[in-house]
């Protein structure tokens, strides 16, 4: 029995980690491109490990392309749009957790369903609207769609489902000693949902920072483009400058990785609360 | 008006200050958008001149349209072929995970990793992986004696290429699978063991409906997010410098084709009409999901 179960484990770990190596393999794929010079690159058979460290690509990356500026770009978006979120969806959350009003569980309803919508229903007309608002090639329709678009109702839900595991008995108290709603949600509430708060700023700004529908859509102007649309500039007719690209593609993906890093805890807490009822 | 009246007034009046944002956000960002769209999908609209009022016209034209049939198609091809096997291998390795196996901790971080890569870096890796020539994946099925498909050029291979760098992406799934699993009473599978229950029975008859929850909420948001498969789509094209759909229109999707209709041929009286049957779709699809569920889905408690 004993013996049975060892072996059994070894299986699962020989099973996880050869999974885990094909899942790593894209990775170091990635990574040993962005230090290959061009003949490296394109050789059969594969030379995995570059002769020596270059940094050429990632130099040229950021030569080729306005690359400082795509990330300057991405960065203030990303940055305007995690202030709302983290600014707008604790107040609706509370709202929607400790006060009971009439009309509240319907309206939570309505909230919810807006979760089926696609965001193709929607674009159209917020397009026009943007348009005749003089605001397209600006962030504004990024910002405003990922502040009040259906994002809040995730994040509102994800929210509420941390205030309602504060004790109401903290909120009764205060309102004995006549504290007002706002003040029990500002002072009592509000410093109790920090994990909650911290998750959504974090998939905002995973969001914000990998998105590429909407820039590609409301932004056309280059000097504004982000790095998901700035990208394809290494693309060209005939070739693609895949160490620059590769090298691109790191840059643009190790500050996230960084984040996961000192944040894990709270990305795994955010998903599955996200699958609970 | 007795005091409890006046409380409730209260009440109601601070609750809908505390959730106005959101009532802003669903009449500008939403109710409105949709009948706007609704009404755009009755006109010929191109963003210049004001709408024209056509009446069902679009519709007429999207019944006939076969490119937009074709892009349906598309659509429902990675949904069956890419989003049922990719939960059912996410499920696969939340059970191995969920062995109690040493490491949990570093295996989970290693899934995770790839969901965390933005979504137009991580197609333009892989579509260097999948280079005919000198791609990684290439090299070695050539390596091991296997054919060496020309991944992004043959119509064949591009919905298959997209299906197989979803497997790369389905950490954030089998996370989710995995806290299903350790939510399953302990004592479920200890009860069976003693009536000398095989493995697969217990996964058969205690494992899968104990997370089937899990499952349908899963599939829902899945067949809703397949629908709108757009950036990695848009991206293999494009990057390839094959004009959008890629080659016969391979990876022409349903979202893909209603933003080539919108942003590129400014139809957008015809692309409202696209995304109002995208609407319906996702919604009879959803309602009978549903429906079935009933049939498969098992909340805690009631058996």
């Amino acid at each position: 029995m004993q013996q049975r179960s060892v072996g059994k484990s070894i299986a699962s770990h020989l099973i996880l980690s050869l999974v885990g190596l094909l899942f790593l393999t894209p990775f170091a794929w990635l990574f040993l491109t962005s230090f290959k010079t061009e003949d490296e690159i394109f050789v059969i058979p594969i030379q995995w490990l570059p002769d020596r460290l270059r940094w050429d690509n990632y130099i040229n990356a950021i030569k080729m392309i306005p690359f400082v500026q795509y990330t300057w770009n991405t960065i203030w978006i990303a940055i305007l749009s995690v202030a709302g979120v983290v600014l707008l969806t604790p107040v609706v959350a509370y709202g929607f957790s400790r006060i009971d009003f009439k009309g509240r569980n319907a309206l939570f309803m309505l909230m919810l369903s807006t979760l089926m919508l696609p965001g193709q229903v929607t674009i159209i007309p917020l397009y026009v609207m943007f348009n005749k608002m003089n605001l397209l090639n600006s962030y504004w329709p990024l910002v405003l769609t990922t502040w009040f678009g259906t994002g809040m109702a995730y994040n509102v839900f994800m929210v509420r489902q941390f205030f309602n595991g504060i004790p109401q008995e903290l909120s009764e108290s205060a309102k004995i000693d006549g504290a007002s709603e706002f003040r029990i949600y500002a002072q009592i509430v509000l410093p109790l949902a920090k994990p909650a708060i911290l998750t959504i700023g974090l998939f905002t700004f995973l969001f914000a920072w990998g998105d590429f529908q909407g820039p590609l859509i409301y932004l056309n102007d280059p000097d504004k483009w982000t790095l998901s649309i700035g990208l394809k500039q290494f693309i060209r007719e005939n070739n693609v400058a895949w160490g620059p690209l590769m090298a691109a593609a790191t840059l643009f993906t190790i500050p996230i990785i960084v984040i996961y890093f000192f944040v894990q805890k709270k990305f795994i807490e955010g998903i599955t609360i996200t699958g609970m009822k | 008006m007795t005091a409890r009246k006046q409380r409730e007034r209260k009440r109601l009046r601070a609750g809908l200050l505390f959730i106005s944002p959101w009532l802003f956000g669903f009449l500008v960002f939403q109710l409105s958008p949709i009948l706007m769209s609704l009404y755009y999908s009755l006109t010929e609209y191109n963003l210049f001149t004001s709408p024209k009022w056509v009446g069902f016209a679009n519709y007429a034209e999207m019944a006939k349209d076969s490119k937009m049939y074709l892009s349906l198609y598309n659509t429902m091809f990675i949904t069956v072929f890419g989003l049922f096997p990719q939960l059912a291998y996410a499920l696969a390795v939340a059970l191995l995970l969920n062995r109690n196996v040493k490491g949990l901790s570093l295996y989970r971080t290693i899934y995770f990793l790839p969901t965390l890569v933005p979504a137009v870096a991580g197609s333009l890796l892989w579509m260097w992986l999948l280079n005919a020539q000198y791609g990684l994946i290439n090299q070695v099925l050539g390596a091991i004696g296997l054919p060496e498909p020309n991944w992004l050029m043959d119509a064949h291979w591009l919905k298959p290429s997209l299906i197989l760098m979803g497997f790369w992406g389905t950490g954030t799934t089998t996370i989710m699978y995995l806290a299903a699993l350790q939510d399953v009473p302990k004592m479920y599978y200890e009860a069976a063991s003693i009536d000398g229950a095989s493995a697969w029975h217990k996964f058969r008859h205690i494992t899968l409906p104990a997370i089937s929850p899990m499952t349908l909420f899963l599939v829902i948001m899945g067949l809703i997010g397949s629908f709108q498969y757009f950036s990695q789509g848009y991206v293999f094209a494009e990057s390839n410098n094959q004009s959008i759909g890629g080659p016969e229109n391979a990876i022409l999707f349903y979202a893909i084709y209603l933003y080539q209709n919108a942003f590129s041929f400014l139809k957008m009286g015809y692309a409202s009409a696209m995304a109002w049957l995208l609407f319906v779709i996702v919604f009879i699809l959803t309602i009978v999901v549903f429906k079935s569920s009933s049939k498969w889905v098992f909340y805690g408690g009631d058996r």
